[in-house]
């Protein structure tokens, strides 16, 4: 096995290093910026892999929109120690399994990959076009279904988060008797 | 890759950033002139003929102030703030090609950073993490004030990153590539993109200014309500940051509508150029005329329009903007199905 490149070392050393702030800060909003900067790493092994527009949508989705999101609430619910609930045991058993369980998958899929992958990446597969007509030609009807499944998701947490205009209205009006008595 | 061609492109990012800057120190002049025009008076005047040296001297003063970091901020993310705004307001220029070639010597010197074939998409994609520069830092300042102007320049941000989108899908399916270049390519002339997408420009040109949080939707720094936004706790060069960041956003911003929407370097008459020196510097000062001319549309409207309200705000972005782009898109998609 030949050394694998350097620069496929450096940002898997930030990657991995960044990972590990993101678990170990006791500050959320470390976290959450040190998770941006893995993104931005993840981003850059896609580019390593000639999938420019792999990269540039991880950066515009997760580093761009998510973690903004994620940062906004951290921001607004000003997290400190005090605010932090005491979890039991399970909570930490549970999310070892489930990471482990993802562990063994991506290990797996490395493994039938090899890392031929990674030596010699394709030069034409990650482009645009080539993305562009495999999901709209090959896999047209998982991607449309996947299209239908936000759609859905999303107008569910609208419903979710919609409150009835008849219960706003009978809260105010409580309120205002509390108040008034 | 070959040495020089690193060390052409190391250059020419130099004199770009160098451009650049200096075009957002000297825009804060005309702001100021513009300013002062709109409201019939003199303007900047003490310092040099005509004050021309007034931004070396407002600089200068900013370096000098004292630098205070207020006792209860995140410090490192303090001064985080300011940084990052500044490094996403620049490289974003990366992808905008200010030119097609310049000969030097024997070899032909492109005018453009980067070529590559997501350009666009490039762009969206900084734009989306510009928002971090004024969050981080109005969060790390610990102040409530900095905190709702960081609030509001971020949910402002990211609601008009959404039509900003989709009305350059608009654009991108004419012209049927992400990049650039190829995109002012095909504009020769004056075969401009805004005269088949004027709804789209209309959509792109106010979510411009609203990514750059200029008025009338300057909410993130709305004096009368926030004191002065997600900045009142920056001092010295790092509140300096902030402010030219704005002018450097707003310089490249222009730059990116001249780009997809005003023909980038095109202009009818300059394929009649035969010297390709000249034909490179005439390509240069075209493009930069539009640039211009777009800042001063910016200066115009903030010294015109009354700024908004929130909630207006965020109605015109949701309700108006979104919708409207989206049958924008819709309409260019029939438009291109039928006629083709």
């Amino acid at each position: 096995m030949s050394a694998l490149p350097i620069p496929f070392l450096v940002l898997s050393f930030i990657t991995i290093l960044c990972a590990l702030y993101v678990v170990t800060s006791k500050n959320p909003v470390h976290s959450v910026l040190a998770l941006i900067v893995a993104f931005f790493s993840i981003s850059a092994h896609y580019v390593l892999l000639n999938a420019q527009f792999l990269a540039i949508v991880n950066l515009m989705v997760y580093a761009g929109a998510i973690m903004v999101l994620f940062l906004f609430v951290l921001m607004l619910l000003n997290l400190g120690k005090a605010a932090e609930p005491i979890k039991s045991n399970a909570w930490a058993l549970a999310s070892a399994i489930s990471a482990g369980s993802l562990l063994l998958i991506l290990t797996a899929a490395f493994q039938k990959s090899g890392e031929q992958v990674y030596r010699n990446p394709s030069e034409t597969v990650g482009l645009v076009k080539n993305l562009g007509k495999v999901l709209f030609g090959e896999y047209l009807i998982p991607f449309e279904l996947t299209g239908a499944l936000f759609i859905g998701a999303m107008v569910g947490a609208v419903l979710l988060g919609k409150r009835d205009s008849g219960d706003h209205e009978s809260s105010a009006l409580a309120e205002e008797k509390g108040a008034s008595s | 890759m070959d040495a020089a061609l690193l060390i052409e492109k190391s250059v020419f990012v130099l004199i770009l950033t160098a451009i650049t800057l200096g075009m957002a120190a000297y825009m804060t002049y005309g702001e100021r002139k513009i300013a002062a025009f709109f409201q019939d008076r003199i303007g900047p005047d003490r310092a040099g003929p005509f004050g021309v040296l007034q931004p070396l001297a407002d600089a200068g003063k900013l370096f000098f102030k004292e630098e205070l970091i207020p006792k209860n901020s995140e410090r490192w993310m303090f001064i985080l703030g300011p940084g990052l705004a500044m490094v996403t307001a620049c490289i974003t220029s990366a992808v905008i090609p200010w030119g097609d070639t310049l000969p030097i010597g024997d070899r032909l010197v492109s005018l453009q950073v980067a070529d590559i074939n997501i350009g666009v998409l490039y762009i969206v994609g900084i734009v989306s993490i510009g928002v971090y520069g004024i969050m981080i830092g109005g969060w790390a300042s610990n102040n409530k004030y900095s905190l709702f102007g960081a609030i509001r320049a971020s949910a402002q941000m990211i609601s008009y990153e959404l039509s900003m989108g989709l009305a350059l899908i608009a654009v991108i399916m004419m012209s049927g590539t992400l990049s650039l270049k190829e995109i002012v390519e095909q504009q020769q002339g004056l075969n401009w993109n805004i005269w088949y997408q004027p709804l789209g420009f209309i959509i792109f040109f106010t979510c411009a200014l609203a990514e750059c949080n200029r008025a009338p939707f300057d909410m993130a720094e709305c004096e009368t309500e926030l004191i002065g936004g997600y900045n009142v706790e920056y001092s010295s060069m790092k509140l300096g940051f902030y402010l030219f960041a704005e002018y450097i956003n707003m310089f490249v911003s222009s730059a990116l509508m001249a780009t997809v929407y005003l023909g980038g370097y095109n202009f009818p008459g300059l394929d009649l150029i035969a010297n390709p020196t000249l034909l490179a510097v005439a390509q240069i000062a075209v493009m930069f005329a539009k640039v211009i001319f777009f800042i001063f549309v910016f200066m115009w409207i903030r010294w015109t329009l009354p700024r908004f309200r929130y909630d207006q705000l965020m109605h015109l972005g949701w309700k108006g903007l979104i919708p409207l782009a989206i049958v924008n898109m819709l309409l260019t998609g029939a438009v291109m199905l039928f006629l083709a």
